[in-house]
């Protein structure tokens, strides 16, 4: 919102009867005074509209590093705004820390699309972005965009930012590239494997794999029974469960294990480590899609200039060539470089036809029950 | 006037112990409340809470097999720990309390060392020394010892490890206090009536020492059975304790209601072993270990 609309609605308002003729003439000259000289009612007058911080929340490790490098300080240099970068190991872990926080307390944060998106806008924490202030989000490829609409009636609260998935690692050492190709996602389900096959502990991902390892469509799976099956099998050959990118790094790093499914930018940062990763995409593999959602209760002007700041093309590429995620810009209108191209999921198309995504609705129905049942499988039962 | 004295003696230890009266309400009690009213609230499908009289998270925390069986898991993993840590603590403070003042003093200096490297991180270094590239196995590989290093890490004896590398301070310091406080003189009469050293340490030294013992017992146990960070990082597949079934009601499937039963539950049998300890040693042998007669 530009200095002139801001007077225009001050005004409205003052002709409604809505603030009164002191008050009215107070914050003119207040804003007349911050205009014009250094004063210490400058501050008064732009602090509604510009805040001194936004918090922004992230997945830490090379995502936070390449965020804080390529987004964050260019950002604070040009704005004079603070970002506050904190982490969070887990989407659930957030939404609880979201959930119980002040309005305004958590600003931005870097989701898993589009079920936590659904959750959000269920629990009433979504906001309506003005996408005008964010003219870069016409690079955004339109697909991303419009699953997001779908959930918040046409509206926006995020904007995408990346995609990915959580195909199978193995390492090449143990296993090779025709073994994991022929036993797909068997693969983690192996006895041969027993004690070096890992896991991410997150109800979501175990099922959707439980659904390949069955033969099954995983937005619409016909038997549980087979699928809880599948994960107790799973379980029972498993060394851990992993539950978060740094550790499933670490786990594979130090040959703890050799395959576990694993998300696709961090086993490409394995891989820009030395370490001998092969990664598989099965038929029917996770794919998904992240997005910088904005809370509720934010400061909506400075989050949707950050959020188009992080879409320009030059951070959002310099970003997913640090994270390893392809971005969600539309190849077919920016020119994404040289490394992007060779990320694992990438799509030259920018249709994205050839990954399948979770459908919301099927997931979020079954959440409470299934989250639970995994928990209980998760401990032997 | 005598009365005005009366009672400003009387005012005078609630006004003194006003501060920490409202820390603990404001910090404890109205926290505590919050979860018990919480526990009889229900989960939505959304995720947010229904507010309301329901019975139905506490009929299922208490009647469900699951929450059971993992809370006599944490029990058992939790006394496993306290043992170990009075077999590996009680020689440590022995050593400490018989040792010249100097030595003392680095001795305990050293032994509350740890406390200053954050939990975390010292669960976490368990992974660099037992991983199959940790320190341990290098060791004995390179040695020649082993063919293939051994698989030592994300089990029970590892949760246990951690634990005991947790706890074992607090043992030690409670065994410490106790055996200071103890005569060294009564140790020379018995062995001046014809006690061996062991004797006099059986039949004088560990009777008195046993409050001590109780006391650091029974802060092992508690604290263990509350710990959800060791079974996180160095447990297995299968080796969850039960806070981790209240992280996970809070944070994973955002079942705040039913997380409060279940905190609510482990609340009250910890509570129950406090009260027993309580009835036969009394808390004051705790007190006196952080220094308070």
């Amino acid at each position: 919102m530009d200095n002139s609309k801001r007077y225009e609605r001050l005004l409205e308002r003052y002709k409604n009867g809505d603030l009164d003729r002191r008050t009215f003439l107070g914050l003119i000259g207040a804003a007349g005074v911050a205009y014009g000289v250094v004063s210490p009612f400058s501050r008064y007058a732009v602090a509604a509209s510009k805040p001194d911080e936004v918090r922004f929340d992230g997945w830490g490790g090379v995502v936070s590093e390449a965020f804080r490098e390529h987004a964050f300080t260019p950002y604070e240099e040009k704005t004079g705004i603070k970002v506050v970068d904190g982490t969070f190991g887990g989407g659930d872990e957030y939404l609880a820390r979201v959930k119980a926080s002040a309005p305004g307390e958590y600003n931005l944060a870097h989701l898993s699309g589009v079920f936590d998106y659904a959750r959000y806008h269920g629990l009433g924490l979504t906001t309506v972005l003005n996408e005008d202030n964010i003219p870069n989000l016409q690079y955004v490829i339109p697909k991303l965009i419009e699953v997001f609409r779908g959930v918040t009636d046409g509206k926006l609260s995020c904007v995408p930012y990346d995609y990915g998935t959580t195909g199978i690692a193995y390492n090449r050492k143990h296993i090779s590239d025709d073994e994991a190709k022929e036993k797909g996602a068997r693969l983690l389900i192996d006895e041969k494997y027993k004690g070096k096959i890992g896991g991410w502990g997150d109800w979501r991902t175990r099922i959707w794999y439980g659904a390949l390892q069955t033969d099954q469509d995983p937005n619409n799976a016909t038997d549980m029974e087979a699928i809880w099956n599948a994960i107790r099998t799973h379980r029972d050959l498993s060394l851990k469960y992993w539950g978060s990118g740094a550790e499933l790094m670490s786990l594979l790093a130090e040959e703890e294990i050799y395959t576990t499914e694993g998300w696709s930018g961090r086993i490409y940062a394995l891989r820009e480590q030395g370490h001998d990763m092969g990664y598989l995409d099965p038929p029917n593999g996770y794919g998904w899609q992240e997005c910088i959602f904005v809370i509720k209760g934010s400061p909506l002007e400075a989050c949707e200039e950050l959020l188009n700041f992080m879409l320009e093309p030059a951070t959002a590429i310099a970003v997913a060539e640090g994270q390893n995620y392809p971005p969600a810009l539309d190849p077919n209108k920016v020119d994404l470089g040289e490394k992007i191209p060779k990320l694992p999921a990438f799509d030259p198309s920018g249709t994205l036809d050839g990954l399948t995504f979770a459908n919301s609705a099927y997931w979020n129905g079954n959440e409470q029950a299934w989250s639970k049942e995994f928990g209980r499988i998760q401990k032997g039962y | 006037m005598a009365s005005t004295v009366e009672a400003r003696e009387t005012r005078q230890p609630w006004i003194l112990l006003s501060p920490a009266l409202t820390a603990i309400v404001l910090l404890l009690i109205i926290p505590l409340a919050f979860i018990v009213v919480y526990s009889f609230w229900l989960r939505t499908a959304a995720g947010s809470e229904q507010v309301g009289f329901y019975l139905d998270n506490w009929k299922e925390a208490l009647t469900d097999s699951f929450y059971r069986d993992i809370l006599l898991s944490t029990l058992r993993i939790a006394l496993i720990t306290t043992i170990a840590c009075a077999l590996l603590g009680y020689p440590c403070a022995y050593f400490i309390a018989r040792s010249k003042s100097g030595n003392k003093t680095l001795l305990l200096l050293m032994l509350i060392l740890p406390f200053w490297i954050s939990y975390i991180i010292r669960t976490m270094s368990w992974i660099n020394i037992l991983g199959v590239s940790g320190a341990l196995n290098t060791l004995l590989v390179n040695s020649g010892l082993l063919a293939e290093p051994l698989q030592l890490l994300y089990n029970e004896p590892s949760v246990i490890l951690g634990l005991v590398h947790f706890l074992l301070p607090f043992m030690v310091l409670n065994v410490y206090v106790s055996l200071e406080g103890i005569d060294e003189s009564l140790e020379s009469a018995a062995r001046s009536l014809g006690c061996t050293s062991w004797q006099s340490f059986l039949e004088v030294t560990l009777p008195l020492s046993l409050p001590g013992l109780a006391a650091g017992g029974l802060l092992c146990f508690v604290l263990a059975a509350g710990t959800y960070i060791t079974p996180l990082v160095l447990g297995g597949a299968r080796d969850a304790m039960f806070a981790n079934l209240v992280y996970e009601a809070i944070i994973v499937q955002l079942n705040w209601p039913l997380g409060s039963a279940l905190s609510l539950m482990l609340l009250f049998v910890l509570g129950l072993v406090v009260t027993v300890y309580n009835r036969f040693v009394g808390m004051g042998q705790i007190a006196k270990s952080f220094g308070q007669e």
